[in-house]
């Protein structure tokens, strides 16, 4: 079954939010984006008023599906890394695990070798909650094995109220 | 793949509209971006070719509202539809909760609909779903062409499974809500059963 739902809690994400923001210190980036490989953004950290965070996020995701799928036409299982250099601001772009997607974004206040460093080490620590996160999706059928789903109960009322009507 | 995040009450769902070339799924998501309330929708992306055909996609976030007190979140997707494109449109089915199809009404394109829908039901299945369960919906848009076959031929050749079934003028505005709300409806309904 494909649809494996990334359902992350409280604990979780504190962490990943505490990685994140370390990472973006230690390596002097502008910001930390953490998404999921669907484009969605799991944490960030750093300067976020400067950007668009969910645009960066879909396109990253897009960036990386589209260099897989050239890695697999050349017979690589993937392109773990990308790096796109500017004038001003770099984006180094990595994966984490199997859904993970670690980016960042840097000036000449940083550089290429130091962020390198630091996002080694962020991303095993990253991977073992990814893990953890990915084990529990696969042990428990769904949210609902682990307490009652707040989902159990949607009314049409509920989906009309989305729609505004 | 619905991300719940159980630490900022947030469901994000990820849709894609899905169909021949020139159908009108660009057209459907411009619509959406133009009548959203400017605080609840981001920016529309656009990846095209210098003719306004999409290249890779088109991405629309929209901030839906609250249910059972989670923020619900949409990402539209559309893929592109010119035959050759079958390796981008592949990626963006990747992790969607949800598929739109958007069927042309023009006769002349009755042939070019019911392909796409096959090379839908290949694409979902190499990302690990199937056609005949995932969250889907049939929009018979263009309705306004002159050329347009009639309702029950359109459903004849392409309903395969009860799905809502939904008449649209995209670049009127015509069934486009409507059709996104069938669509959220399913894949909601969905949620409570995992
Ligand atoms: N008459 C009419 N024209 C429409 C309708 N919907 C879309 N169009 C027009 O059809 C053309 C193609 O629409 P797009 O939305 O770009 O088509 P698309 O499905 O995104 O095409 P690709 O990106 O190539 O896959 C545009 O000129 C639209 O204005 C409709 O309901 N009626
Ligand atoms: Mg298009």
């Amino acid at each position: 079954m494909a649809k494996l739902d990334l359902v992350m809690f409280e604990e979780e994400y504190k962490l990943l939010q505490e990685i994140i923001g370390r990472l973006q210190k230690d390596a002097q980036a502008k910001v930390v984006f953490l998404v999921d490989k669907n484009g969605q953004q799991i944490a960030a950290s750093g300067d976020l008023k400067s950007i668009d965070a969910t645009s960066l996020a879909s396109l990253t995701a897009g960036n990386v599906a589209a260099t897989d799928g050239l890695a697999k036409l050349i017979g690589e299982k993937e392109f773990s890394l990308l790096f796109h250099e500017g004038e001003k601001d770099n984006l180094h772009i990595s994966i984490v695990g199997k859904r993970g997607i670690l980016v960042v974004l840097f000036d000449q206040n940083s550089s290429l070798a130091l962020v390198r460093l630091r996002v080694k080490k962020a991303s095993k620590e990253l991977q073992d909650i990814f893990d953890q996160v990915e084990n529990r999706a696969q042990t428990e059928t769904g949210v609902g094995a682990r307490f009652e789903s707040p989902f159990s109960e949607i009314t049409d009322e509920d989906i009309d109220k989305l729609f505004g009507d | 793949m619905t991300f719940i995040n159980y630490a900022s009450r947030e469901i994000n769902c990820k849709i894609v509209y899905y169909g021949p070339g020139l159908c009108g799924k660009t057209t459907n998501i411009q619509w959406i971006h133009e009548q959203a309330n400017p605080e609840k929708r981001g920016k529309l992306v656009s990846l095209a070719t210098e003719t306004d055909r999409t290249l890779f996609f088109d991405f629309l976030p929209l901030d839906m509202g609250t249910v059972k007190g989670f923020k619900v979140r949409f990402h539209l997707y559309t893929v592109p539809g010119q035959v050759f494109y079958d390796a981008s449109r592949k990626l963006i089915l990747r992790g969607c909760d949800g598929v739109i199809y958007v069927a042309d009404s023009q006769r002349a394109r009755m042939e070019a609909n019911i392909e796409s829908i096959a090379n839908l039901a290949t694409n979902l299945k190499e990302n690990g779903f199937d056609i005949r369960t995932i969250p889907y919906v049939l929009q018979l848009n263009k309705r306004d062409m002159p050329s347009a076959a009639t309702v029950d031929e359109m459903e004849r050749l392409l309903r395969f499974r009860n799905e809502p079934m939904i008449e649209a003028v995209a670049n009127k505005g015509t069934g486009v809500i409507e059709t996104l709300k069938a669509a959220a409806r399913q894949i909601l309904l969905e949620l409570q059963k995992s």
